[in-house]
């Protein structure tokens, strides 16, 4: 086995920690108030949703196996930068995200089935971006921050109070889109808050390859301000997105996060990580998990952690459950659906095609399917 | 009122600007300067630069940027400075406009006109003259319209800003200075433009569309000196392409001449020759032939000439099917 090894150039930014790996919280100067108000209910809501998502991850992960879906791509390791990043902004904050960002799509109320069925093949797209703001999950690599950038700059021209949020992954910041995304967000002061996983890994290409600096270093010459967080602390990330937000809010601009974590799982299902990467690395993230830190902080904080953990683990296993009922009874497509949509105004060619295809196929007894 | 082309988009746009709050243009130099071409001139002044909007330079950004504005429920209609310069944006265009639609199985709308000003004859340096419209006529989920006339410059930029779906829109530069005399304030059209007869014949059916249409009138003239009667028509569309038209037009010349400056292979005229005889195999007497650009990048200026279809090569392939200059048989270029 090779492991290319790229060093990266030691960062200008410090990494923001609210909790280190034993749960103690370590004060922050800069963000400590941004954790005013939240509750002990509110981090054991936290360690629901993580603990679920894990599920509902793993759960997805054995459907792929089991030929349920075509593929999956596991976000095990993410949990923190996901939920504490989703968690901290409002219903009408808009959310571009990739393809991983299955824990803020639920978080959102996504149900785990229209999640997975996108995976599955059996649509395009898996919930209706105007009920829950959210974007289509985007798989071309970083085009997504570009229409933030977009809705960002609408938000400032109509004089709205939201922000939009592009999520892409350290991967992404190579990609010309995402580059221009910070230069047009920041030459009209949208309020976008482009939040990057640095998760280590693109595919098989470590960090090193996209960047020689520390990823948010390189925001400040965009004239974007930036934050360089432990993702895997949940409220670290909260915390920085709260201010993040706060910051678009006020009418600042744009704002960079960089959430430093790591891709426990492989790229996708279709991938084995075992080809680039040294079982070392990964034992190295897995005693800085998020859920653990969490949970040692709870217990730090002298919560009755077991009960808050049973809850967790009731609502993972109902919804794993549940997830595997309708994934494997979900009925495929209709044929019509290949040509619904494809123009939003009546489109005669398209027509006739859709009209001449389903013709076609009343030739054969089992109509065709 | 004797009108350009420059003037009749400019007061499209001002139309649509006054009309829908939602529409906002988008692009490189079209504010304080009006456009290197102008048809953006004084609008910035008029509606603010929140919408008539200067763009940092990246072509990407513009598009990418006017679809998260779409999303916003904007009506974005966005300028890409010159027709070679378009490539940028491809991911944009193909991957993220064109798809959207299908992708969010009809809740996200992508109401985006992207104009391009296209084609040769200017006299510029290489990325100035190109004539990508086949890129994305390929394309589903894209409409592709390519006004030839003042009037129709005006009316389908209109329709296109309307659209629900993102109409790529070709405005064919070398002709930004033609004039008619037309009302301006022509009612508007609703769906995507029909081809138009421009004149009725009985020898040979002749289709362009964009900056050759008016070498096609000149053939008209042309070859009722040689005693040959022109149908010349006009797609105006590119996608939806109105082959019908073109079909009943075949079905009584037996002929077909296709004619555009793009380069031949996989263009729009194979595809009307394809589909043409599909539908009309029986009636043609002649296999149709394609008058376009040779299969090269676009040519220094100097040689612009030899590429660009004009009413000799026209001609030639009128001759050609009507089988008066049979040495020459097997088409023109």
């Amino acid at each position: 086995m090779s492991t290319q090894h790229i060093d990266v150039a030691a960062g200008c930014l410090p990494t923001h920690q609210l909790l280190n790996v034993s749960g103690e919280r370590t004060p922050d100067e800069e963000l400590d108030h941004h954790l005013t108000g939240l509750t002990e209910q509110d981090l054991a809501d936290f360690l629901r949703d993580m603990v679920v998502l894990r599920r509902l991850d793993n759960e997805a992960t054995a459907l792929q196996r089991q030929g349920q879906l075509g593929l999956w791509a596991p976000l095990l390791g993410q949990e923190a930068a996901q939920i504490g990043s989703i968690r901290a902004t409002e219903d009408t904050d808009f959310i571009f995200p990739s393809y991983r960002e299955h824990g803020v799509a639920w978080a959102r109320g996504v149900k785990a089935e229209d999640l997975l069925s996108v995976w599955r093949g059996a649509t395009a797209s898996g919930w209706d971006p105007h009920e829950v703001n959210i974007a289509c999950q985007q798989i071309v690599i970083g085009s997504q921050a570009l229409h933030a950038a977009g809705y960002g700059m609408g938000i400032k021209f109509d004089g709205g109070k939201e922000v939009a949020v592009a999520y892409f992954g350290d991967g992404a910041t190579s990609q010309g889109d995402v580059n221009e995304a910070l230069v047009f967000a920041a030459s009209y002061q949208a309020p976008v808050l482009f939040f990057c996983q640095n998760n280590q890994w693109a595919i098989s290409e470590p960090v090193g390859l996209q960047s020689r600096t520390q990823i948010a270093d390189r925001a400040s010459g965009f004239g974007v301000k930036t934050w360089r967080v432990d993702g895997n602390d949940v409220l670290a990330v909260y915390a920085a997105t709260k201010a993040a937000l706060a910051h678009a809010r006020h009418g600042l601009g744009p704002t960079f996060i960089e959430a430093v974590t790591y891709r426990m799982g492989s790229h996708t299902t279709a991938d084995d990580p075992t080809r680039y990467r040294k079982n070392e690395q990964v034992e190295e993230w897995r005693a800085k998990d998020p859920i653990d830190r969490l949970v040692n902080h709870l217990t730090v904080l002298g919560a009755d952690v077991q009960s808050y953990q049973q809850r967790a683990q009731n609502a993972a296993d109902k919804l794993a459950a549940e997830l595997r009922e309708a994934i494997t009874t979900m009925p495929d497509p209709e044929p019509h659906e290949l040509f619904d949509h494809v123009y939003a105004e009546e489109h005669e060619p398209s027509r006739r095609e859709r009209d001449t295809y389903l013709q076609y196929l009343t030739n054969f007894q089992d109509g065709g399917l | 009122m004797s009108v350009s082309m420059m003037k009749a988009l400019n007061q499209s746009l001002r139309d649509a600007l006054t009309e829908d709050e939602k529409v906002i243009l988008l692009g490189e130099d079209i504010g304080t300067l009006g456009g290197v071409f102008r048809i953006t001139d004084g609008l910035k002044d008029e509606f603010g630069e929140h919408r008539v909007v200067d763009t940092p330079l990246a072509e990407s950004g513009i598009v990418g940027s006017a679809i998260g504005l779409a999303y916003r429920g904007y009506r974005p209609v966005v300028e890409i400075q010159f027709d070679g310069f378009t490539y940028p944006a491809f991911d944009q265009l193909v991957s993220q406009l064109a798809k959207m639609h299908f992708r969010s199985r009809g809740r996200v709308k992508m109401p985006v006109t992207v104009r391009i000003p296209y084609g040769g004859g200017i006299g510029s340096p290489e990325h100035h003259s190109e004539s990508p419209e086949a890129y994305f006529s390929h394309t589903a989920g894209l409409r592709v319209f390519a006004p030839s006339s003042v009037e129709d410059a005006y009316v389908m930029l209109r329709q296109a800003i309307a659209c629900d779906d993102p109409v790529i829109f070709f405005e064919p530069k070398r002709r930004y200075h033609e004039k008619a005399d037309i009302e301006l304030s022509t009612p508007e059209q609703t769906g995507s433009p029909k081809a138009k007869v421009l004149h009725q014949g009985n020898d040979v059916t002749v289709v362009g569309y964009g900056p050759t249409v008016y070498t096609l009138n000149d053939a008209v003239l042309a070859a009722e000196d040689e005693g040959v009667s022109l149908e010349v028509i006009d797609l105006r569309c590119l996608d939806p392409l109105d082959l019908e038209t073109v079909a009943e037009s075949v079905k009584h010349t037996g002929k077909l001449v296709v004619v555009h400056e793009a380069s031949r292979t996989s263009g729009i005229g194979a595809e009307i020759c394809a589909q043409i005889t599909e539908t009309c195999f029986d009636y043609l007497e002649h296999a149709p032939l394609r008058v376009t650009g040779f299969d090269i990048p676009y040519p220094p200026s100097r040689l612009e000439s030899h590429h660009l279809p004009d009413l000799d090569k026209v001609m030639h392939a009128v001759d050609t099917v009507m089988r008066r200059n049979e040495t020459h048989a097997g088409g023109a270029k």
